[in-house]
């Protein structure tokens, strides 16, 4: 009967979300007057869980499993939550999740609601609301399935510590094979992503030219952020496509995302919503994106992004 | 080959969204219907497999007549005939249950969709027909290629891309990357001509539950005005987002 939820973890690290989506967990669980249970996939220590309120793991460690594939790993939560009589099977909002998140609802006939910014609003009918219409609205729906997945949008519920510890099990599920083979993963290691980052620093075609992105990237190493555009700029071909951020490209949700040289198209806007704080940087006071910013600087890009990156540097040598 | 793409009816990327009968109807007034962008891309995929290696390309809709314009812009593109099934969309699993049937009727090779629509965002179509399908599925694509029954793949990942092999029978969740924003075509007069002679077949659904249901919409908090910072003063901008934003 517990809640399950799958905490995700790299390279045996858990990632940040695994500890939002154990306290969603945990909260769903004591709506229901029942105890979490995560599942782990080859992550080596697993005691921290226990400080986001699970009570057990289920530790699966193959190096069978050592590469990220969907529907072996949906099955594999699948026979956990088969195993733990599961009502509630809780994951994130990273690509790997939505991606497995379909195939175990059809696995698990469960009903599958994904982009969740809340606690349930009422445990029966089991309600929740999620983002839609790219965050320009909420929508409250029933999950009406017996069993049930939500999919948490990241950086939404936050992170609840708990005085608690897990107890560890291991869990050996048969690996069942499967259709789609990864041949190679292309992934920088060393920089910030903006699935991961709590930061993004974003440019737009105010910049002028992919010439006059070092200043981008300085201020994004100078606050730990990743780096993101707009689409016109991904369109141009100046930055990768990976890092166009908008309604067709990557939702933002991070907790400060900062805006340089963009207008703030409603596509553009819809995408980045769900971060917390918005600042805008632009030479034209009538930009859409001063609508939707908390904080704005009217000024050319190329005078106020250095001079800030100054006072960064200041403030962190202060704050250091 | 045969490839079916599954296209979505969604309100254009710029529409403003409001709600009716006490929040729980999307207002469709004033509303321009689209292409969903994601299967837009997968559609101009299929018509490069069409070109290139003689595939035929039917596209599909479930949903009511009034979705069919976005079917006839599908087949001004290109495509060649079109399948409504006439039944609302109520929810991401009563959808892929009326794809799944038509697709196990026409013994498609390919089937393109979305990553995700750009109204509901639920991304889950996809995956759930390739899985009622029994069929491979690789969603977030950004590069497909396709050999006899082998198919080579790239999936955009958090921080990267994937590249990954796998066969025929395939479900695909397409997005920008899997054809350049360039390489989108706008219909033609003699397309939009011809498409009106192509067919658009009505099948009536086969029966399947939702398994969610939408109770009411709500709209974001008015958001409110913007601070702003002189270039000449931007201590301050540091000392906002330190002290009031907390971000820093």
């Amino acid at each position: 009967m517990s809640v399950l939820v799958y905490t995700e973890s790299e390279q045996g690290k858990f990632k940040k979300v695994a500890f939002e989506v154990a306290s969603y967990a945990k909260a769903v669980a004591d709506q229901m007057g029942t105890t979490v249970t995560a599942i782990t996939i080859n992550a080596s220590d697993v005691s921290e869980l226990g400080s986001y309120g699970v009570d057990k793991v289920l530790k699966v460690n193959d190096s069978k499993l050592d590469m990220f594939n969907a529907k072996t790993y949906a099955n594999i939560i699948k026979q956990a939550a088969e195993k733990e009589g599961t009502k509630v099977v809780v994951v994130s909002s990273s690509a790997d999740s939505k991606y497995l998140a379909p195939l175990l609802a059809v696995g698990l006939d469960a009903g599958y609601a994904s982009n969740v910014v809340e606690a349930p609003t009422s445990a029966s009918p089991f309600t929740v609301k999620r983002t839609a219409f790219t965050n320009k609205a909420f929508i409250f729906s029933t999950i009406d399935t017996d069993v049930k997945i939500v999919g948490v949008s990241k950086n939404a519920f936050g992170l609840k510590e708990h005085s608690g510890s897990a107890t560890a099990e291991d869990f050996a599920p048969s690996i069942p094979e499967n259709g789609v083979h990864v041949e190679s993963v292309d992934k920088a290691t060393n920089t910030v992503t903006i699935a991961d980052a709590e930061i993004v620093v974003s440019g737009g075609r105010g910049l002028k030219g992919p010439e006059n992105w070092g200043m981008i990237e300085e201020l994004a190493e100078v606050l730990g952020a990743a780096t993101a555009c707009s689409k016109p700029v991904s369109d141009l071909g100046w930055r990768p496509h990976g890092e166009h951020v908008g309604q067709t490209g990557k939702p933002v949700a991070s907790n400060l995302y900062i805006a340089i040289g963009i207008s703030g198209a409603i596509q553009h806007l819809a995408g980045i919503n769900a971060s917390k704080v918005k600042v805008v940087i632009n030479s034209d006071p009538e930009a859409p994106f001063f609508k939707a910013a908390d904080y704005g600087v009217v000024g050319d890009a190329f005078e106020v992004v250095p001079k800030l990156i100054e006072k960064l540097k200041e403030f962190k040598a202060q704050n250091a | 080959m045969k490839i079916l793409v599954c296209i979505s009816h969604v309100p254009d990327t710029t529409s403003k969204i409001n709600f009716t009968d006490g929040d729980t109807k999307f207002d469709t007034n004033g509303v321009q219907f689209v292409i969903n962008p994601n299967d837009e891309f997968g559609l101009t995929r299929a018509m490069w497999f069409k070109e290139k290696q003689g595939a035929s390309v039917d596209v599909i809709n479930v949903g009511g007549p009034e979705t069919e314009p976005t079917l006839r812009k599908a087949l001004a593109i290109g495509a060649d005939s079109a399948i409504r099934v006439n039944t609302p969309a109520t929810d991401g699993f009563a959808v892929a249950k009326q794809l799944a049937n038509v697709v196990k009727d026409g013994g498609y090779d390919l089937i393109i969709a979305g990553r995700e629509s750009i109204d509901y965002n639920g991304g889950m179509v996809p995956g759930m027909l390739a899985e009622l399908l029994g069929a491979n599925f690789v969603t977030n694509c950004i590069s497909l290629e396709v050999d006899g029954a082998n198919a080579k793949a790239v999936r955009e990942i958090d921080g990267g891309k994937e590249t990954v092999s796998t066969t025929l029978p395939l479900v695909i969740g397409g997005q920008k990357g899997i054809v350049e924003e360039s390489d989108l075509r706008i219909p033609n007069m003699r397309g939009i001509m011809q498409a009106r002679q192509k067919p658009l077949n009505v099948v009536e659904p086969v029966e399947a539950t939702k398994e969610t249901s939408t109770v009411k919409f709500e709209k974001p908090e008015p958001k409110g005005a913007v601070k702003l910072v002189s270039p000449d003063n931007l201590d301050e901008l540091v000392s906002l987002l330190h002290n009031e934003a907390k971000v820093i």
